[in-house]
Parts: structure tokens; sequence; C-alpha cells
């Protein structure tokens, strides 16, 4: 009878503690491919650490979303969240499915343009507009979403000077159960800030609003949050209406849906906890019923969606670089992705499965990165099988952000790949080496 | 050394420790080796005792002889300053 195969020795000391109605077996499956590509192909052909996206995806989740609310609603927009996802071949997979953009910034507006998105389609958000980047944008009809009373008044004497009149958009902040209030963004509805704004605005005449926006906050998993922003906005553009007999062109009530990640202080998996569209549109639309406005005007519905859109599209392929065994018994795993590239492992428990078939005892595992720096932990403590050295581990739902606030630090960003619907693959964004970073630097001539 | 020798392991790998009331889940290299220090071999020993129950292949044996003494060490169930002989 021939030997069994070798593995490496385990000695797991079996947890103690009072049961837990809600836990389930965690049956972890490998995940060898990704849309039908071997990780081990694309790991050859572009390195590791590694970005895939998978255009099938991004798009199915697109339809989803813009699915669940025109069934409720008959005008809907899906303005694409720029500081999400920048690398152009997403937003162009978005684009070419309908959605309109919303930057965050001149550069995010720049990239919007680059990619073929014309001005008028652009919702230019956020703390961040300068009087040069006004100057840039009005002209082209973006639309401006208001801060502050300063940027109002800026636009107000930018609207003289260019002889236009800008569309604008009410950014307005509001309390709901539940939720601590974003109340730096915006004018306060409750205050009657919101409305101060709204009569200057359509009393002045020099700005043309068009819209109302609220945004709740990030990875709301209620859906009865909704509920209740609608019916504040809706309430709010009922009063407009009585007040000014202003009828909005959109409501928009941005984005902060739950992709299928886990936060960190969450205790069910992200596929069991995370609101489908579909019951995010539905609480929209109870709130929403309380709109006042006469038939044919109904308003465009707006969603600002990002991490929803393209968390679940983006899997991070890495690479095992060593088993170590902690002071507590824990195995530690060093992979050569760290926080620098999967800055999201800040708050989400990534949800990790190896790349390759495995057998044996998973242990209690924690899983740093490649960085000399004690805060490289991209998973804490998990159930994992056993490892070795030069195996590879598949990073799920991990579209959103990452690429965005990732850090060159220590070592180079890694190579960013996006696989089509019909399977062919491409790089996106290539891997940084010392030429990428050196283009940008400069010596002086005494040094 | 005396708590190593008293650990009850079962076929399946099934581990309890009479004086803590603690129980633990082994694989059969770890089973092995549990096998091969409560016998008192040392490192070459324990090597020698992989090889001949396993297939091995390019494995680093005295690494993996280390890690799980590291967790005998952990749980108490060696000494603190216990290491394998050489």
């Amino acid at each position: 009878m021939s030997r069994p195969l070798y593995d490496r020795p385990i000695l797991a000391r079996h947890q103690t503690g009072l049961m837990n109605k809600f836990s389930r077996v965690a049956s972890m499956q490998p995940q060898t491919h990704v849309d039908g590509v071997p990780v081990q192909t694309l790991i050859e052909a572009y390195g590791s650490p590694l970005f895939v996206f998978s255009e099938k995806t991004i798009v199915a989740r697109y339809r989803e979303l813009r699915d669940a609310f025109a069934r409720r609603f008959s005008k809907v927009r899906v303005a694409w969240s720029y500081k999400t996802n920048y690398l152009d071949a997403i937003c162009r997979v978005l684009h070419r499915e309908g959605a309109w953009a919303e930057v965050v910034s001149e550069f995010e507006w720049e990239k919007a343009r680059h990619n073929g998105v014309p001005g008028e389609r652009i919702h230019l958000n956020g703390p961040l507009k300068t009087e040069a980047t006004l100057r840039r944008v009005l002209p082209e009809g973006t639309l401006i979403h208001i801060d502050n009373f300063d940027e109002l008044a800026l636009l107000e004497r930018l609207a003289d000077e260019l002889h236009l009149t800008p569309k604008v958009a009410l950014r307005v902040n509001l309390a709901v159960e539940s939720i601590p209030a974003w109340s730096r963004f915006g004018f306060n509805l409750e205050s009657g800030q919101a409305m101060t704004a709204a009569n200057r605005i359509l009393t002045g005449k020099r700005l043309d609003l068009v819209g109302l926006h609220c945004h709740l906050g990030t990875f709301i998993l209620d859906p009865a949050s909704y509920r209740e922003q609608a019916s504040k906005l809706a309430g709010l553009a009922n009063e407009l209406r009585r007040a000014h007999g202003a009828i909005m062109s959109f409501l928009d009530i941005g984005g902060g849906f739950a992709s299928r990640s886990k936060l960190k202080a969450q205790y069910l998996p992200g596929e069991q906890a995370s609101p489908s569209f579909d019951r995010y549109a539905a609480a929209c639309a109870e709130g929403m019923a309380a709109l006042d406005y006469p038939a044919g005007s109904e308003p465009t519905i707006v969603l600002e969606s990002g991490r929803a859109l393209v968390d679940d599209s983006g899997t991070l392929l890495s690479t095992v670089i060593a088993n170590k065994r902690m002071p507590d018994g824990q195995r530690g795993l060093v992979v050569d992705a760290g926080v620098n590239v999967l800055f999201t492992s800040f708050w989400y428990d990534h949800d990790v499965v190896p790349a390759q078939p495995f057998g044996g005892i998973s242990e209690p595992t924690v899983m740093y990165g490649p960085l000399c720096m004690n805060i490289d932990v991209v998973r804490d403590t998990i159930q994992f099988p056993p490892m070795r050295a030069g195996d590879q581990v598949v990073f799920r739902n991990v579209g959103a952000y990452n690429v965005t606030q990732w850090m060159q630090f220590i070592t180079y960003r890694p190579a960013v790949v996006i696989i089509g619907a019909d399977g062919r693959h491409g790089i996106i964004r290539k891997r940084e080496q010392l030429e990428t970073l050196l283009a940008s630097e400069e010596v002086p001539s005494w040094l | 050394m005396q708590r190593l020798r008293d650990l009850a392991i079962s076929d399946t790998g099934f581990v309890f420790d009479p004086f803590s009331g603690a129980t633990y889940t082994v694989n059969g290299t770890a089973q092995c080796l549990l096998d091969g220090l409560k016998r008192g071999l040392d490192r070459d020993g324990l090597v020698a005792l992989l090889r001949e129950r396993f297939e091995c292949s390019d494995e680093d044996l005295p690494r993996d002889i280390d890690d799980l003494v590291q967790s005998l060490r952990m749980f108490g169930l060696v000494p603190g300053g216990f290491e394998v002989g050489r």
C-alpha cells in the first residue's frame, strides 16, 4: 500500500463557548478561475499581486440597479461615481451602458470628459470646486451640486460674468433614523438652511435650480433609511413648488448601497446582510410617493452609485510568501498584497479563498501583507487551510475604492486587468516600475 | 513531558488533554510527530519517522517539526523551554 502524501503538521485547538444560533458552517471552496480564466494563467501573464475585473459582472450589476429602479420610476439616471474606480476601461463599460458621471474634483471631471462624457452629462459634486474649476466646467453645461453659501455666491458671480444661467442642484443633508447624519455636506434640511438656500436661488434667478440631492452615507444596510430620505426630499420639493412654483427635473438620492463585502463590525456575511437593489428601490419608491407633482412632470431619479456597482466585479490575486507561527498560536500567512493595494481591508473582513484545491485542517490564520509595517494586516483571523509559499489566494469583492485609494508605498502598485464578456483579457493599468515613479521626480542642479 | 504523554489521541486525530479538558484536532503528520515525541525521539528520529510513514518530496521537515513544537509550547502541552533534541 502506498504511503499517504505528506502535508504540514497541524494541531488545531477546538474553540469553546456558547453555541451561536446565527452561525453557519463555513465551507470554503477554492476559486481557481476568474470568469473562466485560470488564476495561474493570469498571474503568469501579468504578475502578482494582480487586480482582475469582470466586465460581465459590472454590466450585470449596472443593469440590475437600473432595472430595479426603472420598474418603479418612469425616469431613472445612474451617474457613475468616479471616485470609486476611475480607471478608464471601467468607466467606459459603465458609460457604454448609459451611465452619466458623478465627479467630485476637476481631475475626475477631466477623466469623465476624456472618457467621452459630454459636460452636460456630468454631476459635479463635493466641497472642492474652485473658481478656476467652475469657470472651466460651467460653459460645458455641467450640473453643479452646491455645497455651501460661499459656493452659491461664487456661482452667482460667475453666472453674471460669464452670462450664463448654470443648472444647479442643492445638496441637502437630513436626519434619518439609525444613520449618523452626513451633515458636513450641503445644506441642512431640518434647520431651514436648505430652504434658505433654495429661496435665494429661486428668487435670484441667476441660477437654474433643477435638482435636489441628498447622499445619506455609505454602506447603508437598512433600505428603510432610503424611504425616509426620499420622503423628506419629496417634502422639500413639494415646499419649493408651493412657494415658488418650481418643479425639479431630478431628485438625486445619492449612493451608499452596500456591496457584498462585509464590514468588520458586521455580523452576517455580505451575501446575507446586503439588501438587493430591488429592496432599496422599493423603499425609495415608498418614500417618493410623498411627492406632489402634476402628472407628466415626474422628476428623474438620479442614483450616484459606485461601490455597489463595481465592488463585486473586482478580485485581487495574491501569492503566499511565507507561513509563520504567531505567539498566540495563530498561523500568520504573509502574502504579497498589503494594505498599500488593498486599502479597504482597513474596514472590511474580505472574503478570501485559496486559488488551488486544498486539503488538511483549517487553522485560525491572520493574513499579513508584504510591508515592513505593523499595520499591514489584510485579513484578521479567519479559518484557513494550509498553504505553501508560492500558493495563490483570491480576495473577492474588492473592485471599489482600492484602485483609487491605493498607495505607492514601499513597493510598486500592481497591474490591473479586465476580463471581457467573451473571455478575452487585457491590461487596463500597467504595473508600476521605477521609471513610472522617476518620471515625476526631479533632482535640483546642486544635488 | 508528562502532559504530552497523557494526551489521549484517537485514530481519527481527535486529541483530549485530561489536564485541562481541552480538545484538539490533528492531521496525520501531527499525529505521527506526537507519537514520536511521546517516544522521546530527537529531531533526526522524527524526520526519519515522517519519511517512513509519508510520501515526502522536498519538504522542509525540521521547519515543520519546529512549528508543531511551537504550537505545543503555546498550548502548554510541553514545558515553555522545550526543544526537540538534536
